[in-house]
């Protein structure tokens, strides 16, 4: 940072003022020929890093089944009660399963605390943050919008096993 | 027969300059925001039209369709005023620049500028001056705190700046020996431009000018962070609209005015020597005009995206402590000058 610096210790060309307006225009000039650090955001489109907390959602594995177990403890955690699960039962080796997981996207806050909690690395916050609804029911996401494959989350479970 | 060919030669005139001003105008708003967008590295207008150029129409339609809000506690005749006069001089006053040389147009000779008045550049000072009322009668009539403050400091700052204005115009005026404003171009034919031959009142006019048209470093009168927005703080709509266009219309009186005082008006250097045919050298020299006014406005509204706002105080010393003893010394030079020439 410049030191501040008073009237009395300016030299004679600081105070005439001229030299230091042309010394101004010419940093304005010189940045007009600068390329621009604008993004024409419908057409180019903000690449999050993977520690950019997006909207949550629930991991899924190739074979189409939630790695959810429905415990409950993202819908505990949540400050803002956003998230509502409802268990079920299955036969299959991993017994327990989300029958209704619901996240009110006008309520989610995206602390990522659902993510922290999670034992399973279920739920994850993603790099989607374009979220604009035409009603608040649409604003209600349940399973069949929040259902990922694993392959798209990759990047942000590994940004969590280093940091968590 | 003879009066009629006058007025409808004047009219003829008149309607080239306003749509050419409006026209102007129009683009400078998109100018202004393009090359702010392009000073802070970012793209500035691009959506309306190719490029964005279809930008200023779009804002004019906006500003036609809102709500004409007038406050409550506003004197109303003075406040619907204040926009009507700050355009009409805005635009009254570029009636006596001229643009270029006289032409012969089917056997007429036609000087091109609207109103060859011998007291041109007394008219324009007197105009600009009135310019004030429009923005001290919108800052009374608003009721409003932040309006009445623009319209103390506008009245301030034009009365501290019109005196070093004048004293460098007297400079340029003693040269020429004439207020026309076509004599004075003529007088600086050559290298005789004023700028070399009186640099430091071109420096004293060129702030003095920016302080009038109330462009930054010396938009007090608006100084959005501090009195919202000034002295047009409680318009709205096209009455709005018509203080906006003020403001763009004297950017573009101050740039003619410097050009025909200081910078040889149509005039290029030793253009005569090319032995180029009359006609050639009028459209050169009519182009020249309109350039020299580009690389003006630009100037403008580069310093206006580069150099912060004075503060009051700092306004005030600089136009009575700095600004008017300089044109005080211009004038002297000058006539120095005149008395060795002689």
């Amino acid at each position: 940072m410049a030191e501040k610096k008073r009237l009395k210790d300016l030299t004679f060309w600081q105070k005439i003022y001229v030299p230091e307006i042309v010394k101004g225009l010419s940093i304005t000039l010189g940045n007009m020929f600068k390329p621009s650090f604008t993004m024409e955001y419908p057409e180019v489109k903000f690449e999050p890093p993977s520690s950019y907390r997006g909207r949550p959602v629930l991991a899924m594995e190739e074979n189409g089944e939630e790695r959810c177990v429905a415990c409950g403890l993202c819908s505990r955690v949540c400050p803002a009660l956003a998230i509502e699960v409802q268990a079920g039962e299955t036969d299959r080796e991993k017994e327990r399963y989300p029958e209704k997981f619901e996240i009110n996207m006008l309520r989610c806050i995206f602390c990522g605390f659902c993510e922290e909690v999670c034992p399973e690395e279920a739920i994850v916050m993603s790099k989607q943050y374009e979220l604009a609804f035409t009603n608040r029911e649409d604003a209600i996401y349940g399973k069949d919008k929040l259902l990922t494959p694993v392959s798209q989350l990759q990047d942000r479970i590994q940004f969590l096993r280093q940091y968590k | 027969m003879e009066i009629l060919e006058i007025a409808i030669i004047a009219l003829i005139k008149i309607l080239i300059i306003v749509v050419l001003m409006l026209l102007t105008v129009a683009y400078l708003v998109y100018f202004e925001r393009k090359i702010s967008a392009w000073a802070q590295n970012r793209v500035g207008p691009n959506r309306v039209g190719p490029a964005g150029l279809l930008q200023p129409f779009a804002d004019v339609l906006k500003l036609l369709l809102k709500e004409d809000i007038v406050p409550a506690v506003a004197t109303k005749s003075i406040h619907t005023l204040a926009p009507i006069l700050a355009l009409i001089v805005a635009f009254g006053t570029y009636a006596v620049i001229p643009i270029g040389p006289a032409i012969e147009v089917f056997g007429r000779k036609i000087s091109l500028v609207v109103a060859d008045v011998n007291i041109g550049i007394l008219y324009t000072l007197a105009l600009t001056s009135v310019g004030v009322y429009a923005i001290t009668f919108s800052g009374w009539s608003s009721g409003s705190k932040y309006s009445l403050l623009g319209g103390i400091r506008s009245s301030a700052q034009m009365i501290s700046y019109e005196i070093s204005m004048g004293f460098s115009i007297a400079g340029v005026v003693i040269l020429a020996e004439s207020l026309r404003p076509i004599d004075i171009v003529n007088a600086q034919s050559g290298l005789m431009w004023n700028v070399f031959v009186q640099p430091i009142g071109f420096i004293t006019f060129v702030v003095a000018a920016f302080a009038e048209i109330n462009r930054l470093p010396f938009d007090l009168p608006e100084a959005e962070p501090e009195l919202v927005g000034g002295y047009h703080t409680e318009y709205s709509s096209m009455k709005f609209a018509g203080f906006f266009l003020a403001e763009y219309a004297n950017m573009i009186i101050a740039s003619a005015m410097i050009i025909t005082l200081y910078l040889g008006g149509w005039q290029i250097p030793y253009i005569e020597k090319l032995g180029l045919p009359e006609y050639a050298v009028v459209a050169l020299q009519v182009a020249g005009f309109f350039v020299k006014m580009g690389a003006l406005l630009f100037f403008i509204i580069w310093v206006r995206w580069s150099i912060p706002r004075f503060r009051y105080d700092q306004l005030m010393n600089l136009g009575w402590k700095v600004m008017f003893p300089l044109s005080l010394v211009n004038l002297i030079w000058v006539a120095v000058l005149v008395m060795l020439m002689n």
